[in-house]
């Protein structure tokens, strides 16, 4: 029994890593599901970014042109979700699930099509991708970095080597917190997902809302694609994204829709799926092997159990999945 | 008189054309794609060599989902096709279920084992050429700490880790091999950034080969090992050419062989089990310009003379799918 081992750096900074991509896509279906409209179509959304950043960052050479490529198609696929859930009134699940079914589909096809190396980018370099940052006197290679002692592990390893998207995202939850509960924006926001009759009786365009809402959706979705392809890969392999759209729904709902909540809870996903693939640290922390399987499942589980009401209660947005019909 | 015998010629040579259809062997993709540089991508260039060579032609299919097995295999039957490979292990069950329906044709299956008359069983003896680029592993590591990341978690891919192990521990006794898998579901051949993530956390043991036996996975694990300036192996194709001077060699999986043999045999394709190993050419290590540096004469000594040994039977390679355990490696 060694507890300490639970805090080990390499597993810390692997928290990080992993849980970005699950902190932004998170937050991008916070504000949707805030705001009315269920999404489960973020991991297309996702993979649709993460392809065209890819594409475009190996075509031009610029990882940020890939970014803007990439989140532009997140936001266009978001608008095609808005307009059929919003303007069209159709089921937001059905939409979600004909996203991500169609991202599925169309990245392979148009990779294939368009770099002929079988639904795949080619592998960027230099400026198409995100360099990890490194901060003066910081160790590069992790094999210096095991053997350094403890203040230059936490400095090389889990503060430096960042991509720059990383050191972003710590900005991002304090922003959209604010935002969502100290501005007027924010609060119509809530509201149309609440009661958007009082919303639209006070003389506030729900649909406009609304439409904003998931467009912020799809930027979020889109920097988190972003990042998989370009900061944390460097290209596009089919599929890539990997269920991680569907882990940030169930941290979302684990985080009960709130923003700092959902930085704890998706850190906590990340932290199980780092762990999962240090079999010998848990080994070391409570001295009995555990099948990785368990730690794999465990975000599953505990989403379960805070959606059976043992942990508080988690409500969702009260007028969420339900199409706004105007009263005539 | 004349409109009867434009009929005939036309359904004469309907005939013809559907003769010429019958002969035209068949080929059908797993899921990962027929371009997906490793696996199916071997069995598409087995195909298309025999095409080139020969002048002939065959059909193929690139299945997307898991239901259309049956139906895929069905079809071409119904098209007279022969023979009609599949590669993959997935194919197995529905096989099974079609195969007795057309006793008139030849099936081959790659990498699984499919009891009937009409099948050709391919199967692969991947723990021989993975206990060879265990050796040079070995022999490559500064620290003696190699490590091993498989896609799903199923016996074949432990079958790869067991001779992996058996390879690096014949040449150095005292190594550490480090095994994890990705995961256990599909997904897990196409997450690159799981692949990484255990690149990292290997690097981080010690280790400084990394073999990836992974699919699309294995895509993070190579490009990981690059940027850390560690070395990596590839797997099923040759995959040296995708990061010259960090990739060690890449454990060749003849695939292509197994296809172009079976299209080669046409309707004579015997039933039975084609086990390929070293001694026929089915696996073994890659060997280019673009690792010709990293590979010395030494090590490349010692990996023949054991390939020879294995080949002519005198060393043999604990199989994991044997009896499901690996006497060196504990999952």
């Amino acid at each position: 029994m060694d507890l300490l081992a639970f805090f080990d750096i390499a597993v810390l900074d692997g928290t990080v890593r992993l849980g970005v991509p699950l902190l932004l896509a998170c937050l991008a279906g916070l504000f949707s599901e805030r705001a009315g409209i269920f999404d489960i179509g973020l991991e297309g959304k996702m993979l649709i970014s993460a392809f065209l950043a890819a594409g475009v960052s190996f075509t031009t050479g610029s990882v940020w042109l890939g970014l803007i490529a990439g989140i532009m198609a997140s936001v266009v696929l978001s608008l095609l979700h808005g307009l059929a859930s919003i303007t069209f009134r159709g089921n937001q699940l059905i939409s979600g699930v004909a996203i991500n079914f169609f991202a599925s589909g169309i990245t392979v096809v148009a990779a294939q099509a368009w770099f002929g190396e079988g639904g795949r980018t080619p592998s960027l370099s230099g400026a198409a991708r995100f360099e990890s940052i490194q901060f003066p006197g910081a160790l590069t290679r992790i094999r210096d970095i095991a053997k350094a002692d403890l203040p230059m592990k936490v400095y090389s390893e889990l503060l430096s080597g960042h991509t720059i998207i990383v050191y972003l995202c710590i900005l991002i939850v304090p922003f959209v917190w604010w935002t969502l509960y100290r501005t007027r924006f924010g609060l119509r926001l809530r509201a149309v997902g609440e009661n958007p009759g009082a919303v639209d009786t006070a003389g506030i365009s729900v649909y406009r809302m609304r439409y904003s809402a998931v467009i912020i959706c799809g930027v979020l979705c889109g920097l988190a694609g972003a990042y998989l392809s370009t900061g944390l890969q460097a290209g596009f392999v089919r599929e890539m994204t990997a269920g991680r759209g569907y882990i940030a729904l169930a941290a979302l709902i684990f985080a009960k829709w709130r923003p700092w909540q959902a930085l704890g809870a998706t850190m906590l996903f990340g932290y199980l799926q780092a762990l999962a693939i240090r079999p010998d640290i848990l080994e070391r922390a409570i001295g009995i092997r555990v099948q990785t399987q368990v730690l794999d499942a465990l975000p599953y589980v505990l989403t379960v159990i805070v959606l059976a009401g043992f942990v508080g209660k988690a409500i969702p947005p009260r007028a969420g999945g339900e199409a706004y019909v105007k009263e005539r | 008189m004349t409109l009867v015998t434009k009929f005939l010629g036309a359904s004469a040579a309907l005939a013809l054309s559907a003769g010429a259809a019958l002969a035209d062997p068949a080929i059908i993709f797993d899921l990962g794609g027929k371009f997906d540089k490793s696996f199916n991508e071997a069995a598409f260039g087995g195909a298309t060599r025999w095409a080139e060579e020969t002048g002939g032609s065959f059909a193929e299919f690139e299945i997307t989902s898991d239901a259309q097995r049956e139906q895929a295999i069905r079809r071409f039957a119904e098209d007279g096709n022969n023979p009609i490979v599949m590669a993959g292990f997935s194919w197995a069950t529905p096989l099974a279920a079609v195969a007795p329906e057309y006793p008139d044709l030849k099936f081959s299956i790659i990498d699984m084992v499919v009891d009937a008359p009409n099948v050709q069983s391919v199967v692969f003896n991947e723990h021989e050429g993975s206990y060879l680029v265990g050796m040079l592993a070995a022999m490559a590591s500064e620290d003696g700490t190699v490590g091993f990341i498989g896609g799903m978690d199923i016996p074949l891919i432990r079958k790869f880790a067991c001779g992996y192990a058996q390879g690096a521990l014949a040449v150095n006794p005292d190594a550490t091999v480090i095994a994890n898998m990705t995961g256990t579901t599909p997904a897990a051949w196409n997450d690159p950034v799981k692949g990484s993530e255990l690149t990292l956390a290997q690097i981080s043991q010690g280790a400084d080969v990394i073999y990836a036996a992974a699919g699309g996975t294995g895509v993070g694990v190579l490009q990981t090992a690059a940027d850390q300036g560690v070395y990596s192996i590839g797997v099923d194709s040759n995959q040296n050419y995708m990061h010259p001077g960090s990739v060690l060699t890449s454990m060749m999986k003849r695939v292509d062989n197994a296809v172009y043999d079976a299209f080669t045999a046409g309707a004579d394709l015997e039933a039975g089990f084609n086990v390929m190993g070293l001694s026929n050419g089915g696996v073994g290590y890659a060997l280019d310009e673009y690792n010709a540096e990293l590979i010395t004469d030494e090590m490349k000594a010692a990996v023949e003379a054991a390939s020879a040994q294995i080949a002519s039977g005198e060393l043999v390679v604990h199989d994991y799918m044997s009896d499901e355990t690996c006497p060196v490696l504990d999952f």
